[in-house]
Parts: C-alpha cells; structure tokens; sequence
C-alpha cells in the first residue's frame, strides 16, 4: 500500500464527513424551517440571516447545558449508549459511491471510501441493525420505566422492520444481479436504466422500512412524546441527547444517499453522455447531482413528519408483519417470472 | 498471523468474560462483542459474505431479541432463583462430557497438516452462491425447510388458542 493511496483516502473520509455532519447540523435548522413553512409560521429566523447560524447555537447549547447522569442508572451503559448510536451512523456512509471517478494528472482518484467491497449493500445494512443497540442500550441504562419501553419499541420495530426492508432488497438484487454498490450505481447510467423503472414496488416497501429504521414520523413511536415523556432518552441530557438527535438525523441523511444509489441512478443524471463533457466534468455534475437528489429525499422525509400522524402500535406491527412483507415477497415472485420470461424470450 | 492470534485471544478473552460476569446484560454485550470478533476472523480468511451475514444475523437480530428478553425480565442479583444441587451436579457433568470431547478432538486433530482451502476466492459472494445451488443444492433446501418448520412451529405456539364455541 502506497501513502498516496492512504492520503488520498483520508482526504476523501474527512471531506465525507465533514460534509454528513454539517448535513446533519443544517438538517435540524430545515426541519424547523419546514415546518414553519407547513404550519403557516416563520420558524427559526433570530441568529443571522434567516436563522443561518441556528444549528452553531444550539449546538454550543448543549454543550454548555449540565449534564446529568441519573442516580439509578448504569453509568457505562448510559454513556455508551449515545456513544454507539453517533459511531454506527457515521460509519455507515462507508460504501456509498459518491461520485465517479476523478482524473487529476495521471492519478485516477475514486470517490468512494472502501472500493470494491463484494457485499456492500449487505454492509449497510449490518450498520443499520447495529444502531438499535445505541437506543436500546441507552433506555435500558436510564432505569426509568418510560426509556425503557422506548428501548423496546425501538427493538422490536426496527427488527420487524428491517425483514420487509431484506425482502426488498432480494428483489432489487435479482435485478441488478451484484451486491456491490459501485456497479449497481454504474448500471443505472442515463435516466431509463434507473431502478426504480423495474422495481417500483421494491422502493415503496424499501422507503416505508427506511422511515422506520430511521424511528422517523410516522414511526418514531420509540421517542412518542404524547405517551414516553420522550421516549428512550428521557433521562438524557446536554451533548448526549445532543447526540442521540445527531445520530437521528445523520441516519436520515444516509439512508437518503442509499435510497438515491440504489432506486435513483445515484450520480448519474439523464444525457450525461450526450453533451460532449470531460470526464472531469461529468463526475463533478454527478456528485452534486447526487447530492442535489439526497436533499430531495431529505426533504421528503420531513414533508412526511408534518404531514402525517403517528401510528399506534398494534398498526404499525400490522403493517409491518402482515402487509410489508407479504407484498415484499409477491415483489419478489413477480421480479422473478418477469426475469425469467425476459431472459427466455427477450434476450 | 499476529492478527489472527490478537483476534483469536480476543475471541476467547470476550468468551470467558460472557460466561464469568453477573449481569446478564453485560454477558450478552459481551457475547456480542464475540461475535463481532467472529466477524472479523471471516473476513481475515476472506469470507465475506459469512462475515456480513454473521454480522446481520447474529449481532444485528438474534442478539437483539436476547437483550430484549433480558430487559423485559430485568433479572437482578436479588431476584436470581437459588440452583439445587441436582441443577449443578448435572451441568458438572455436561462440563466434564465437553471437556472429554476436546481431549478426543485434540487428540485427532493433525497440526503438521493442516486443511488449506483450495480456493481462496470461495467466500465471495458469487462463488458461495453457486457451489451452494449447485454441489450442495441439497442439504441447502433441505435446511430451509427446517427452518420453515420451526418457524411454522414457533408462530403455533404463540398463536392464542381458538375460543370455543
């Protein structure tokens, strides 16, 4: 291994993630700005021009707020909690190629953290799991009844949950016929190879497990205020519900980029090969194009939050038990005859 | 080979801490961390798709109900039912029948001539999936359908008896 190659990555590790925290950060002003816009309000708008500086605010609130740590609780746990919940969110964004690659020189940089890993698709997913742990942890350590019924809505849903979002996943993997994110991306090159085209079916059950994994409206029953106080992070306070937010929103941010890889071309955008561009060029439209349908998929997730309610509990197992996954397996029968006629007859 | 040994003490060390500590919250993190330190010998003998899958399944699901379990019964050190001595005398012997079988294991095991995987490239996932559903199409199916059975029986017992009419 050269210490280019390592400089190179490092570089490209800090830059994704300064770019998933600030993400993050400016997520919490547009989700208050949202909802301003929805409930006919201004939103926050005090700290600099049009409440810009907002999110440094309240940031270095929650630093200087007192942190307490209750007297029942198991300490280790209880930091470790937040602790993990922050680690698994930022590591995930791994495997998501954010770009194609870059020619500078007779150096060919890639714009992707680990390159050519065989089950990327499955890593992500691993990742997703292990976040729950941070919650469940997190509620069981405060030793306050309301956590920890957060704590075991937080597991059981997200389990449910994430059998419906694997199903999908099958059936998107017969289509794309690889588990390494960097090709399904490549195959979607133009606007008609888009997966979204051959699996739209796939992406509704896809998007509806992603809210849930990520505890968002209509599913953030784990933190239901109007029954939890505040769910798994009642007892928490200053910096580590800082963080526990922060990980919230950083989840959001990554399952945007999955959505947008897997079902929306990822960098690609229509006509990328007609209109006579370097390469350079090309790769630079795509990452912003990228991230352009991530802030979209962002977006959406907040329209949702201020325009649904939230379920109850027995309805959202039923979703997810009795309609999710049933329909993730039709999807997957279906994508396999459509297969098989196509590749008998078609090809 | 230093990583594996690291590895492979860390395996053991997080093993014994799951079997020696009082909280059954702590032995089941720990576990966890055993099976994450699983995960990483899989992929130091190039199986990845076993190293993910092992991280999905064990670490991200089965691990999670266990400590689910664990917290709805919120067991204490107050609460711990005392064991009679028929409970300890029986695990003394199911201890000394395992002991029994890793001096017969030792005592067969060759370690001159140890096995090598004629193909290094066979956790990949392609790979994996073609000798399944091709030399071990089989016992492969043959295993689902085990699972299927245990499933079907698992939602029978939880499933409410019918009321009578």
């Amino acid at each position: 291994m050269e210490w280019s190659f390592v400089i190179e990555k490092l570089i490209l590790v800090s830059i994704v993630f300064v770019i998933t925290l600030v993400i993050a950060m400016y997520s919490t002003l547009a989700e208050r700005k949202i909802a301003g816009f929805m409930q006919d309000r201004y939103g926050p708008d005090r700290a600099g021009l049009f409440g810009i500086l907002q999110p440094l605010c309240d940031g270095g609130k929650f630093f200087f707020k007192e942190e307490i740590i209750p007297a029942g609780a198991h300490k280790v746990l209880f930091i470790l909690g937040p602790t993990i919940a922050i680690i698994t969110a930022c590591i995930s964004s791994a495997v998501i190629p954010w770009g194609q690659e870059l020619q500078i020189g007779d150096r060919t940089i890639s714009l992707q953290v680990a390159q050519g890993i065989n089950v990327g698709v499955l890593y992500m997913f691993g990742v997703i799991a292990l976040g729950v742990y941070g919650i469940m942890l997190g509620g069981w350590a405060s030793n306050n009844k309301f956590s920890l019924m957060g704590a075991i809505r937080a597991a059981s849903q997200s389990i449910s949950y994430e059998i419906a979002m694997g199903l999908s996943l099958i059936a998107l993997l017969m289509v794309t016929r690889t588990l390494t994110l960097e090709e399904i991306v490549a195959q979607q090159s133009g606007f008609v190879n888009w997966n979204i085209w051959a699996q739209p079916l796939g992406f509704i059950i896809f998007m509806v497990c992603a809210f849930a994994e990520c505890n968002r409206v209509p599913f953030d029953l784990p933190e239901c205020e109007t029954e939890l106080v505040g769910g798994y992070h009642t007892e928490y306070s200053s910096m580590k519900l800082g963080l526990y937010m922060f990980s919230e929103y950083i989840n959001m941010f990554v399952s945007s980029a999955l959505m947008a890889s897997l079902y929306f071309g990822g960098y690609n955008f229509p006509f990328m090969n007609d209109l006579g561009l370097s390469a350079n060029m090309i790769t630079i439209i795509g990452v912003v194009v990228f991230f352009i349908k991530i802030l979209l998929f962002i977006f959406f997730f907040m329209w949702v939050r201020w325009t649904l309610p939230r379920f109850r509990y027995d309805q959202l197992m039923n979703l997810g038990w009795k309609m999710l996954i049933p329909l993730a397996i039709a999807n997957i029968v279906l994508t396999g005859v459509f297969t098989l006629i196509k590749d008998t007859y078609f090809s | 080979m230093t990583v594996f040994y690291f590895v492979a003490f860390l395996s053991i060390f997080f093993a014994l801490l799951t079997i020696f500590t009082k909280n059954p919250v702590h032995s089941v993190l720990y576990l966890v961390i055993t099976f994450f330190t699983f995960t990483i010998h899989y992929i130091l003998l190039n199986a990845q798709f076993l190293a993910v899958v092992n991280f999905i399944v064990y670490m991200g699901a089965i691990m999670v109900l266990f400590l689910f379990v664990l917290m709805l019964l919120n067991l204490n050190k107050d609460t711990e039912p005392m064991k009679s001595n028929l409970v300890k005398f029986i695990g003394v012997i199911a201890g000394c029948c395992l002991l029994v079988t890793f001096f017969g294991v030792y005592r067969v095991f060759d370690i001159s001539n140890p096995l090598t995987v004629v193909n290094p490239e066979i956790g990949l996932v392609k790979n994996l999936g073609k000798v399944l559903f091709n030399e071990f199409l089989l016992p492969f199916e043959l295993s689902s359908l085990l699972l299927l059975t245990a499933m079907i029986g698992a939602i029978l017992l939880a499933k409410k008896e019918p009321k009578q009419i």
